[in-house]
């Protein structure tokens, strides 16, 4: 694999793009002699949720800091909705939704009054009991702030994040201690804002959230971005042998070929009826993800 | 800038009195909800009072009593509890939880944050020192100060929890969180109403501590609430022989300064390490 970017979605252009949700060039972040984020380029499509991948430590929540304007940066461009995070102004942070890794802190405030307290921050801010609904707290509107449990917490997080109406959405390991179903309504929550017109940039450790929901993901490793790509192609996904497997003569046989069409119809004639327990699989995002981490190390 | 960037958001942003009303109303909630903030900064002061007012009655002379000079040392407690200790640890633990952080990246101004917090010290000022009061009036024989007396309460006391509230805003970037700000803090505000005049006559401590006393606000708010509460014929028993209003307002508004330079110095809205 090499470390150069998918030609089709290559940043040629060396100039941060203005229209773009999120443009970077040549970003650096140093903490002492340690490099987290190292000479990275990246676009952000308006409306395209994008997700980024990598392992901890590898730089995600630098760069998406850096993007929220928490951090400084050492070196390069950023452009996020046109400005520069670390101008920072009012109007420019009223576009933003942002859901931190650590979430917010307790609370003695209930659920509809936290959101109510962070809609009046913003110019046109949805209705707080709808927000409720969306994320699946209406029944906790009246429960403080302090005794949700985690995944209800993560859901009022997000909750907060999204009340101001945001054209760009940073979602920073959002589902993180949410059971399978929690997952389930949360992606559809993201679909719905989609729908709506949201940009997002999410990370997350789950690679089935990412291909669930991302236009596009990015692969970071030390610092750089070693890929782009639509789920269904990174890492060379589309072109890697499939691996047909099913049963002969009470043994289990696999067989791991560039076409599997040729081993099926070859396999359908040897075989009077059914192919017992015949399975073709192509890589999962989680194999070429880690395989792709891996080489980098 | 340039002008022609589009701006996605074509309603103005809410008005400064709005965002403040709300930030105010988060605050009170904050504070008054909490049951071990409402104890300790609360409820303390009061219990210290009808404890030492029952037990500590004996004769300074001249017709008052250790009550009466215990009140005005112990109202002046109160608001270092409402300003200083209050400040310093929920601002700590606001910091560490992540609770600041997720301020910062909204559109609210920063000066919603401080207001908030202003409005916060205010009510529980009002509140303990309303209380104390009425403990004071109908348990002690405590008389309500009169004419311009309630002049100078207010500006001691204004003053006083200003110069406070800006110190602990200051402190509380000393901390870890809101558990160490808590155990730095509460000794520290104990030691310095050991050596204030609160719970002894000021006359009684050994000079260098009331020395010591002297540099910090605590001191000069009991000492000015005391020209309140006590008749003027107790003067004389101050150090100075006089009670020092002027200097007393000189200290408290020289706090104000230093605290409020300290806070633009030191004030940060996440933990440290992440910048």
């Amino acid at each position: 694999m090499s470390s150069t970017p998918a030609s089709a979605t290559a940043v040629h252009d060396r100039q941060v793009d203005l229209e773009a949700a999120i443009s970077i060039r040549g970003l650096v972040k140093r903490y002492g002699d340690f490099v987290a984020v190292d000479g990275l380029d990246l676009d952000i499509r308006r409306g395209e949720i994008f997700a980024l991948l990598g392992p901890n430590g590898a730089g995600k929540t630098t760069t998406v800091e850096i993007c929220e304007g928490y951090r400084s940066r050492d070196a390069g461009e950023v452009r996020v909705l046109g400005e520069d995070p670390a101008d920072g102004a009012r109007s420019w942070k009223a576009q933003l939704g942002i859901v931190l890794q650590s979430g917010a802190g307790d609370s003695q405030l209930t659920t509809r009054e936290m959101l109510t307290a962070q809609a009046s921050y913003y110019a046109d801010p949805r209705d707080p009991d709808e927000v409720l609904e969306l994320v699946g707290l209406t029944e906790k509107a009246g429960v403080r702030g302090k005794s949700l449990s985690g995944g209800q917490r993560r859901r009022l997080d997000v909750a907060l994040g999204i009340v101001g109406r945001p054209t760009l959405l940073f979602l920073d390991e959002p589902t993180t201690g949410f059971d399978p179903e929690a997952r389930r309504q949360f992606w559809s929550l993201i679909r719905s804002l989609r729908e709506l017109g949201t940009t997002m940039l999410l990370t997350t450790h789950y690679l089935d959230e990412a291909e669930a929901l991302a236009d596009r993901v990015g692969v970071i490793t030390r610092g750089r971005l070693v890929e782009v790509a639509v789920p269904s192609l990174l890492g060379g996904r589309e072109t890697a042998p499939a691996v047909v497997s099913w049963t002969e003569d009470g043994a289990r046989r696999t067989e791991a070929t560039a076409t599997p069409t040729a081993l099926l119809r070859e396999l359908s004639a040897r075989f009077p009826g059914e192919v017992p327990d015949l399975a073709v699989a192509r890589p999962t995002l989680e194999d070429v993800y880690l395989q792709m981490i891996g080489e980098a190390r | 800038m340039t002008a022609t960037k589009p701006v996605a958001t074509a309603r103005p942003l809410p008005s400064l009195p709005s965002v403040y009303r709300s930030r105010a109303s988060v605050e009170l909630k904050e504070f008054f909800r909490q049951r071990e903030s409402v104890v300790f900064t609360l409820m303390l002061p009061v219990l210290l009072l009808v404890v030492f007012g029952a037990v500590l009655d004996f004769d300074l002379g001249n017709g008052v009593t250790f009550t009466q000079y215990f009140m005005a040392g112990i109202i002046a407690a109160g608001i270092l509890g409402a300003s200083l200790q209050n400040m310093a640890i929920s601002i700590a633990t606001e910091r560490s939880d992540g609770t600041l952080k997720s301020l910062a990246g909204t559109p609210m101004p920063r000066s919603a944050y401080f207001v908030g917090k202003v409005v916060q010290v205010l009510a529980v000022t009002l509140a303990i020192i309303a209380i104390l009061l009425l403990i004071g009036v109908v348990f002690y024989d405590i008389d309500l100060p009169s004419g311009a007396d309630w002049l100078t309460f207010a500006w001691v006391a204004g003053l006083g929890a200003a110069g406070c509230t800006l110190l602990g805003i200051a402190l509380s970037s000393l901390a870890k969180n809101g558990r160490s700000a808590s155990a730095t803090v509460t000794p520290f505000a104990l030691l310095l109403q050991f050596i204030s005049g609160v719970f002894f006559q000021f006359s009684e401590i050994p000079t260098w501590m009331q020395t010591v006393a002297a540099l910090f606000p605590l001191k000069w708010m009991a000492q000015g609430l005391r020209a309140v509460f006590l008749p003027d014929v107790m003067a004389a028993s101050e150090p100075a022989g006089t009670w020092e209003l002027g200097r007393t307002a000189l200290v408290l508004a020289a706090w104000c300064v230093v605290g409020l330079l300290l806070c633009v110095a030191t004030f940060r809205w996440q933990d440290r390490g992440s910048s």
